[in-house]
């Protein structure tokens, strides 16, 4: 039997409010609440809910045979505790059935790993402490935010004790060697590194609604896949189903005889990432020297930094953080933490028409000058 | 004495400094006893206005509710034209309508009001063209009311001025607040300069905001000097004190920049005097206070020069926020290029804020208890805001003496000088 592995994000940044230069120093206050709360409301309820009530259906059908991994970001699930705890019963109701293996990832949803490695500690530390009181579990496989990776990351990863790591199938790394094969760090190989199958992921979050996608296709894919090829890694955002794609396009239908459908017509099962290592030997190297992610055509970092007003805010951010981690108020850590989401910097990109990059440096700045002013 | 006089803005609806200017001189006329009918185009945009409406200055709420000197309006008539909802008048039928109204009959005048006027329905375009339609009505205008002297202020206006001049044969008075050069550096706007230049042309006499602004017009329009007054501008004293706002939040120095992010106002050197002052001092805030086309590359700047933390954008701000950012202010910058005046300045030095303003400016030529710097030396501008923040000597006698200095900076002289400059064009 091949391996057929699933496994979603999520996740929702808190979004900052406006806060004006008349602000600093006296309002220390920076999260849009109204917002954060309608987002984070509306998404359990189109999303979270029906597709957990879904997953734990799949679940009582098909028993040990329905497996896959969510990572769960910690602003996420601050927010899910305040302003929708229903949503976040719900998963601790999934991931109890054991069927549902819980990734390690960084607590903001942060890009901290190209930053600081210290920093990039403690925000593993901070989700590990979280997964553990919130879902009592303690996760083995580590998938970075975007699944941003390269040499050095994996390397610290596997100094923080995970022995495999999620990444992107980026083309311009692999070259003609094929995702669908278990491979192992540059540096250190006890990490184990599994690849995500981008055409596949895409094919069901970007293409399903407008290009009539079925579980068909998808079987026949399946089924068109080298026979030596091991495993078929799928990543998708969890706010695909209900929210980015709405019920309407029978996603949720989709999703419900995609399973029997692969295990029926296929020789795949479904499986954990962590289940894969267990089971499969890696067959090579995965030699990612320049850090890749799996945003945009180019699957570089230029989604989060490389403009000036990116690189300006990234570097005051993380100038912060060994007053930071020295300081004793916990305000402050959190307010840190939180402005650390990788959203902050991809909202400063200047590469795709549309947003507005300089408004949102010019709030964030004002933000972190305050922070800033606290931390004296 | 009455004065017809035509501008293009008034409090509240203005963009620059040219409506705050004349809201002070015509109240400082009005303590001279001089009478002030005054014209402006109505604000852009508002569509609903079908009819064209000429209104009393005791109609007019917004602009005189707030005003506790009252009794000075009712020697100012406040009138709105709505230029831009007159709809597009072609060519041809402008060419005709000119001549007509050249013979200033009163029913040309009452057809261009007429809502049943057969008009191509089209609305204008550009500005070219609200100017040519304002000429068109401001002679009109000057046919129903009785006037001594006509003052037209800044290029758009100066076709209303000379046709109401050539209506009505009353001495012109044209007054320059800015040059084409001011606001385009040397790349000029040909049509711009040919308007202002045959305005100037046109005028009995011309009245520049400062000797800075009388040597471009002497030098670069060719106008006879003889005929070139300088009145400097004056600022509306204020009772307001900063104990009425918030103090900065921050712990450190705050240096601020306001006004619009144009080439004019030089907002790049400011830019590179606060890394410069960073260099040595990196407590230092500094804040750009305003918006313009330059603005974008501002920020990218900052950005690239890696002082986004102390270094803050605040958009366009106005009425209390203006006064808000003055008292959270510990300097003033104003680094302009060329500026005929620049009355922001006074206004902070009002409120007890030290300034530093470039020597090409119109205002440095009025007031003694400030920092001058040429505007490109960007060494220079540095050491004078790092002399004010960290020297309290400098700093306490700035706001002392500025503000002092200031206040006897009234419209009610420059007034009395503008009355001048119309009498010796009446020929009294």
């Amino acid at each position: 039997m091949r391996n057929l592995c699933f496994y979603f994000q999520v996740h929702q940044p808190y979004r900052l409010r406006t806060y004006r230069f008349f602000d600093i120093g006296k309002r220390h206050f920076y999260y849009d609440d109204y917002k954060n709360r309608i987002t984070m409301q509306r998404v359990a309820e189109r999303c979270y809910i029906p597709m957990n009530n879904l997953m734990l259906k799949k679940i009582a059908e098909l028993g040990n045979k329905m497996k896959f991994a969510i990572s769960f970001s910690g602003v996420g699930i601050e927010q899910m505790e305040v302003y929708a705890p229903y949503a976040l019963e719900s998963f601790k109701k999934l991931v109890a059935t054991g069927n549902v293996e819980v990734l390690a990832e960084t607590y903001s949803h942060s890009v901290a790993s190209l930053m600081n490695k210290d920093a990039f500690k403690m925000e593993v530390a901070e989700h590990k402490r979280l997964m553990k009181e919130i879902f009592n579990v303690r996760p083995k496989t580590f998938h970075n935010t975007e699944l941003i990776y390269s040499n050095e990351i994996g390397a610290d990863v596997a100094e923080m004790g995970f022995d495999l790591m999620l990444t992107e199938g980026a083309k311009h790394v692999l070259g003609w060697k094929s995702p669908n094969y278990l491979y192992v760090n540059a540096i250190n190989p006890k990490l184990k590194v599994m690849l995500r199958n981008w055409k596949m992921s895409d094919e069901i979050a970007f293409k399903f609604s407008h290009e009539n996608f079925k579980v068909d296709d998808f079987v026949n894919w399946l089924n068109s896949i080298p026979e030596e090829e091991e495993v078929v890694s799928v990543f998708i955002d969890y706010e695909t189903f209900g929210e980015a794609l709405d019920a309407s396009t029978g996603i949720f239908e989709f999703m419900n005889y995609l399973p029997d459908a692969v295990l029926k017509d296929t020789d795949f099962q479904l499986v954990t990432p962590h289940q894969v290592i267990d089971k499969l030997q890696p067959t090579g190297v995965f030699d990612a020297p320049i850090p890749l992610s799996c945003r945009d055509e180019e699957r570089d970092l230029s989604t989060w930094m490389g403009n000036d007003m990116q690189d300006d805010a990234l570097a005051t951010l993380y100038g912060c953080f060994k007053k930071v981690k020295a300081s004793k108020d916990e305000e402050l850590k959190r307010d840190w933490r939180t402005l650390q989401a990788a959203e902050n910097f991809a909202a400063m990109c200047s590469k795709h028409a549309g947003g507005t990059p300089y408004d949102y440096y010019i709030n964030y700045m004002n933000i972190l000058t305050d922070f800033i002013n606290r931390m004296k | 004495m009455r004065v017809l006089m035509f501008g293009w803005e008034f409090p509240p609806h203005i963009t620059g400094g040219l409506g705050t200017a004349c809201f002070g001189m015509t109240k400082g006329l009005a303590k001279n006893g001089v009478d002030v009918l005054f014209v402006v185009p109505k604000a852009f945009g508002d569509e609903d206005q079908t009819n064209v409406r000429i209104l009393n200055a005791s109609d007019v709420t917004v602009d005189i509710d707030h005003e506790t000197e009252r009794s000075y309006w009712d020697r100012v008539q406040y009138m709105e034209i709505g230029s831009n909802i007159i709809p597009y008048v072609g060519p041809e039928q402008y060419a005709t309508m000119f001549e007509e109204q050249r013979h200033a009959t009163q029913g040309f005048h009452s057809s261009v009001f007429a809502p049943r006027y057969e008009f191509s329905g089209k609305y204008g375009a550009n500005l070219m063209e609200e100017v040519a339609r304002y000429a068109l009505i401001g002679s009109s205008l000057a046919t129903k009311y009785d006037f001594d002297v006509i003052h037209a202020h800044d290029w758009l206006t100066y076709s209303a001025g000379i046709a109401a001049k050539e209506t009505t044969g009353k001495p012109l008075v044209v007054h320059m607040h800015a040059t084409e050069f001011d606001r385009s550096g040397e790349n000029i706007n040909t049509d711009v300069y040919a308007i202002e230049k045959r305005g100037m042309e046109a005028a009995d006499l011309v009245i520049t905001v400062s000797d800075w602004t009388r040597n471009i017009v002497i030098e670069k329009y060719g106008i006879n000097p003889d005929k070139v007054i300088t009145v400097h501008n004056a600022v509306e004293p204020s009772d307001k004190s900063l104990d009425e706002y918030e103090s900065s939040g921050l712990k450190n120095k705050v240096v601020t920049f306001l006004g619009r992010i144009t080439y004019q106002k030089g907002p790049e050197y400011f830019v590179e005097a606060a890394y410069k002052i960073l260099q040595v001092d990196p407590t230092i805030h500094f804040v750009m206070a305003g918006t313009g086309d330059l603005l974008q590359k501002m920020v990218k700047r900052v950005a690239q020069l890696k002082i986004g933390a102390n270094f803050h954008f605040t958009g366009f701000l106005k009425g209390n926020d203006v006064d808000q950012m003055f008292a959270m202010t510990d300097v003033f910058v104003m680094p302009s290029i060329s500026e005929p005046f620049g009355i922001v300045p006074l206004e902070a030095m009002r409120l007890k804020v030290p300034v530093v303003i470039s020597k090409q400016s119109g205002v440095s030529e009025v007031v003694e208890h400030a920092l001058k710097v040429d505007f490109w030396d960007i060494n220079g501008l540095a050491d004078a805001i790092y002399g004010i923040c960290k020297y309290k000597a400098v700093n306490d006698i700035f706001r002392k003496e500025g503000k002092e200095e200031v206040d006897n900076l009234k419209w009610e002289y420059a007034a009395k000088k503008i009355k001048a400059v119309y009498e010796r064009a009446i020929g009294l």
